[in-house]
C-alpha cells in the first residue's frame, strides 16, 4: 500500500487498528475529537469496540477494566481530559496494565485554548497522577511518525506492562501529511494469561488472577515500588530515542526541541546554515526516558558555546536539558505557549541573540 | 448424620476481616452461592470497591480487579465491552457508589451495561471510620455529622434504587435486606435473578442491600438490626423497582 | 525547493477541500507535502485559511509566515494575507467578491470571477475548484492532468457531482490562460 494523505488525528485511529488494537474508549475534546469520529465509523467495520464514555474520569477506568481483562485498548484526549484521566493513569501504572494514551496537547493551564502547545511536558514525564510512577512518553514530529509511534506503543506497553503516552500537539493532530502504516509494526498482542483477570476458563487455569494496586503492608508496598522502578530503569537503558540534525559540524549553539517545534527549529537550522551559521539540533523522540547522555555529549563538543531548549511551553523540558548538561554549558530557554507557534525567523533571531551575547 | 453446612466453592478459606455483626459476610456468601449454582466461577470477574469490601478478592474464589473509589461501574463497562462472554459484577458500598461514584453508576445503568451491581447500603462510611454517607439518615450521628445529619445543609438521603429505576433504559433494579433470615432468602433470590439477567444478555442489574454497621453505628449487632428495621427500612423500602419487560 | 500555497476565505467556501486536492496531486507527483489548516473559532465565519507546503525534501516548519502564493476567496483574506506573500508569487483574487487588487507590483495578480464561472459550470459551490483550476494552470505547481485525476478520485463516491466539478476546474484553467 502506498502513501495516503491523512490528518494526524485520523492516522492515530487507523494506526491503532493496524497495530491490532480494536478497543477504544474516549470522551470528545478539541483538538482531537476527529479520532473518536474516525473510530466511531471504523471500529464497527473491523469488529472492534468503540464507546464514548460519560467523562474522562470514567474512560480512564474503562481502559483499566479492558486492559485488566487482557485486551489491547487505547484512548485519545487533550490536556484537560488527560488531567481527568490522571487518576486512572496512576492506578493503571500501579496495577501494571498496558494501556496506550494519546495526548494531543492544547494550551493551558485551565481551559487555556485549543491551539497547539507543549505545556503538558511535566504532566506526561513527571507525573500528573499521584505516586511514584512513570509513563513511557513518545513525541512524534510528523503524521508518519505519529502513526509509527502509535503502532510501536502497544508492544512497548506490553513489554513493560506500563502505560505509554504519545505526546503530540494540536498541529500534529490537525495537519495532513502522507502516511503509510508499516507492516513490520503490526504485532500480535503478548500473552497476558499470567496476570490478566480474564476469567479462569479463558486461560484454562484453576488459579485466579487479581489486578490491584493496594498494598497495605509497608514492606510489600516498598517492594512493589522497587519493582516499578526497575521497569523505569530498564526503560532508561533500552528505550531512549532521539534524532540529530546538523550535529556533524562545528555548531556553536545546540538546540534541543521536540515535536512540531523541532520542525520549526530544523528550518531555522537550515536557514542559518545557508547564512553561514552552524547550529545543531537534537530532537528527543522519547521524553521519558529523556536522552540525557546524548544531550550531554552534544553539548560538550568543543565548539558548542550554549544550549537552548525551544518548546511551546514556559520552560518545562529545559529542566531536563539542564539535568543533562550538568552545568558544562549555559542552558537557555525560548518558547511560547498561547498557540501561536514560534516561526523559524523567531528561532533564528533567538539563536543569533545568544551568539551576539557572547555566551 | 448428613452434611448440614458447607462453604460455597466460590469462597476462599480465608477468614474475613469484617467486624462482628457486619453483614458483608452474609452478602458475600449469597453472591458466592449464586456463582456456584449458575456454575460460572471460571468465567466471572468481580470488581472490588474502595471501602470495607476493598479486600473482597481475598474471599471470592474468582478473578478480581480492584477499583478506585466509585469507578467500579466504569471498569466493569471496560471488561464487559471487550469480553462480553465474561460474567462481571461489582460489589460497592454507599460512599463508593452513591457519592464519589454517582456519575459512573448512573451512566453505566443508563447505557444498559450487562453487568451486575451488588450495592451494600449501611448508611455510613465504614472503612474510613464512620463518616456521613449520602445514604445517612436525617439526624443520624456520624463522625462528620456529630449533631446528626442536618438535611437543611446536606439534603435528604439518596434512594439509589428509585433513582436508577427512573431511567428509561430497561434494567433490573431491586432493594433487599439481610437483617433477618426471611430477608436473606429474598435477597438471595434477587441476586440470582440479577445474575440471570446478565447471563441472558438482557440488561443492567443492581441489587441494593440494606445492611448494618454495628461498629460505626455504635451499637451491638442486635441493636443494629433493630435500628435498621425501625429507621432504615421505612425509608429504604424493599421491593423490585424495575424489571425488564 | 519548497513552495507554499495559502488558501483563504470564508468558512464554507471549500478552501480546505481544494487545498487537500492540491496536496493530493503533489503527493501523486512524488513531492513531500503538508496540509495545515487553521482550526478553532476562526472556522465559523470570518477568515479560514489553510496552507499547503510542497517540497522536494522533508518539510520542516509547518508554520508558514510568508507563503509563495495566495488564493484569496474573499476581501478580508486578500487584505490580511496579500502583504505576506513572497515576491514573485501569484495571488489569485476572487473577482466576484473582491473589487480590489493586491496593490503589490512584485507579485502576479490573477483576478478570476470564480463565482460566476462556477455558476456557469452548474454549481456556485464549485467556486473553490474554479480557483484551484485557474491557480494550477497559471502556476504549473502540479500537472493539470494530475489535478484532474485527483478531483475525480475525490468525488468518486459522489459520481453525480463529478461533471460539474470537472467543468468548474476546466473553466478555471481557461480563465487563467485566456
Amino acid at each position: 500500500m502506498g502513501k495516503i494523505l491523512m490528518k494526524g488525528n485520523e492516522a492515530i485511529g487507523e494506526a491503532a487498528i493496524r497495530a491490532g488494537c480494536l478497543n477504544y474508549f474516549a470522551y470528545p475534546i478539541t483538538p482531537q475529537s476527529e479520532v473518536a469520529e474516525y473510530l466511531a465509523k471504523r471500529m464497527p467495520e473491523v469488529g472492534g469496540v468503540f464507546l464514548q464514555g460519560e467523562s474522562e474520569v470514567a474512560v480512564g477506568y474503562m481502559l483499566f477494566g479492558a486492559a485488566g481483562a487482557g485486551e489491547r485498548v487505547f484512548t485519545t484526549s487533550s490536556s484537560p481530559g488527560i488531567s481527568l484521566m490522571s487518576e486512572a493513569i496512576s492506578y493503571i501504572a500501579a496495577a501494571q496494565l498496558p494501556v496506550v494514551f494519546v495526548n494531543i496537547i492544547r494550551g493551558g493551564p485551565g481551559l487555556g485554548g485549543i491551539l497547539p502547545s507543549q505545556g503538558d511536558y511535566f504532566q506526561a514525564t513527571k507525573g500528573g497522577g499521584h505516586g511514584d510512577y512513570r509513563l513511557l512518553v513518545l513525541a512524534p514530529a510528523s503524521v508518519q511518525e505519529t502513526a509509527e509511534m502509535v503502532m510501536m506503543a502497544f508492544p512497548l506497553a506490553e513489554k513493560y506492562r506500563n502505560p505509554v503516552m504519545i505526546l503530540g500537539d494540536g498541529l500534529i493532530g490537525q495537519m495532513m501529511e502522507p502516511v503509510e502504516f508499516p507492516d513490520h509494526l503490526r504485532t500480535a498482542p503478548s500473552d497476558k494469561n499470567a496476570w490478566a483477570s480474564n476469567g479462569m476458563a479463558t486461560r484454562g487455569s484453576r488459579q485466579r488472577n487479581l489486578v490491584k494496586s493496594l498494598f497495605l503492608d509497608p514492606e510489600a508496598l516498598n517492594n512493589q515500588n522497587l519493582l516499578l522502578k526497575s521497569k523505569y530503569d530498564r526503560m532508561r537503558r533500552e528505550e531512549v530515542r532521539y534524532e540529530t540534525y546538523n550535529l556533524d559540524g562545528d555548531y556553536r549553539v545546540l538546540i534541543v526541541s521536540y515535536g512540531t517545534m523541532s520542525r520549526v527549529c530544523r528550518t531555522a537550522v537550515d536557514n542559518l546554515k545557508a547564512a553561514g551559521v552552524e547550529v545543531g539540533l537534537l530532537r528527543p523522540q522519547t521524553l521519558f526516558p529523556f536522552p540525557l547522555e546524548a544531550v550531554r555529549e552534544a553539548a560538550g563538543r568543543p565548539a558548542c558555546q550554549a544550549v537552548i531548549s525551544i518548546e511551546m511551553s514556559m520552560g518545562q523540558m529545559v529542566e531536563d536539558v539542564e539535568r543533562a548538561v550538568c552545568g558544562i554549558r549555559p542552558v537557555h530557554w525560548y518558547g511560547k505557549c498561547g498557540g501561536d507557534v514560534p516561526t523559524p525567523e523567531e528561532v533564528m533571531d533567538v539563536v543569533r541573540g545568544l551568539m551576539a551575547g557572547g555566551r | 448424620m448428613g452434611k448440614t453446612f458447607s462453604k460455597p466453592r466460590s469462597l476462599t478459606d480465608q477468614p474475613t476481616h469484617y467486624c462482628p455483626g457486619c453483614t458483608h459476610g452474609v452478602i458475600h456468601r449469597l453472591v458466592a452461592e449464586t456463582i456456584d449454582e449458575l456454575d460460572i466461577m471460571e468465567r466471572t470477574v468481580g470488581i472490588a470497591p474502595v471501602g470495607c469490601a476493598v479486600l473482597a478478592y481475598n474471599y471470592f474464589n474468582c478473578d478480581f480487579q480492584e477499583a478506585a473509589h466509585g469507578r467500579a461501574p466504569a471498569m466493569a463497562t471496560g471488561i464487559k465491552r471487550v469480553r462480553p462472554d465474561l460474567v462481571v459484577f461489582t460489589y460497592q458500598g454507599d460512599g463508593d457508589l452513591a457519592s464519589i461514584g454517582m456519575g459512573e453508576i448512573v451512566h453505566a445503568a443508563n447505557r444498559g451495561e450487562k453487568f451486575t451491581v451488588i450495592f451494600v447500603n449501611n448508611a455510613v462510611y465504614g472503612m474510613t471510620g464512620g463518616q456521613m454517607a449520602p445514604t445517612t439518615m436525617p439526624g443520624q450521628r456520624t463522625t462528620t455529622s456529630p449533631r446528626g445529619r442536618n438535611v437543611e445543609e446536606v439534603g435528604m438521603p439518596i434512594k439509589v434504587a428509585e433513582l436508577l429505576a427512573a431511567l428509561e433504559t430497561p434494567a433490573y433494579i431491586t432493594r433487599q435486606t439481610v437483617i433477618d433470615p426471611k430477608g436473606i432468602r429474598k435477597a438471595k433470590k434477587a441476586i440470582r435473578k440479577a445474575f440471570e439477567y446478565q447471563l441472558a444478555g438482557r440488561c443492567f442489574s443492581l441489587v441494593e442491600v440494606v445492611s448494618t454497621c454495628p461498629t460505626n453505628w455504635g451499637m451491638t449487632p442486635v441493636e443494629a438490626v433493630a435500628w435498621a428495621r425501625e429507621t432504615l427500612l421505612p425509608y429504604y423500602q424493599l421491593g423490585e423497582f424495575k424489571v425488564p419487560e | 525547493m519548497q513552495s507554499e500555497v495559502k488558501f483563504a476565505g470564508f468558512g464554507g467556501q471549500g478552501i480546505l477541500l481544494s487545498a487537500k486536492i492540491l496536496a493530493h496531486a503533489a503527493l501523486e507527483e512524488g513531492h513531500e507535502v503538508v496540509w495545515i489548516p487553521s482550526y478553532g473559532p476562526e472556522m465559523r465565519g470570518g477568515t479560514a485559511y489553510c496552507t499547503v507546503v510542497i517540497g522536494d525534501r522533508p518539510i520542516g516548519s509547518p508554520i508558514i509566515k510568508n507563503p509563495q502564493h495566495l488564493i484569496a476567496m474573499n476581501r478580508p483574506s486578500l487584505e490580511k494575507f496579500a502583504p505576506t506573500v513572497r515576491p514573485g508569487g501569484i495571488i489569485l483574487i476572487n473577482a466576484n467578491l473582491i473589487p480590489i487588487g493586491s496593490g503589490r507590483d512584485d507579485v502576479t495578480d490573477l483576478a478570476v470571477p470564480v463565482n460566476d464561472l462556477a455558476a456557469a459550470a452548474g454549481n456556485l459551490r464549485a467556486a473553490n475548484l474554479v480557483a484551484l483550476g485557474a491557480f494550477v494552470a497559471r502556476s504549473g505547481i502540479v500537472d493539470f492532468e494530475t489535478l484532474r485525476r485527483c478531483v475525480q478520485e475525490e468525488f468518486a463516491a459522489k459520481p453525480q457531482t463529478l461533471p460539474v466539478n470537472l467543468a468548474a476546474l476546466e473553466k478555471g484553467r481557461q480563465a487563467a490562460q485566456g
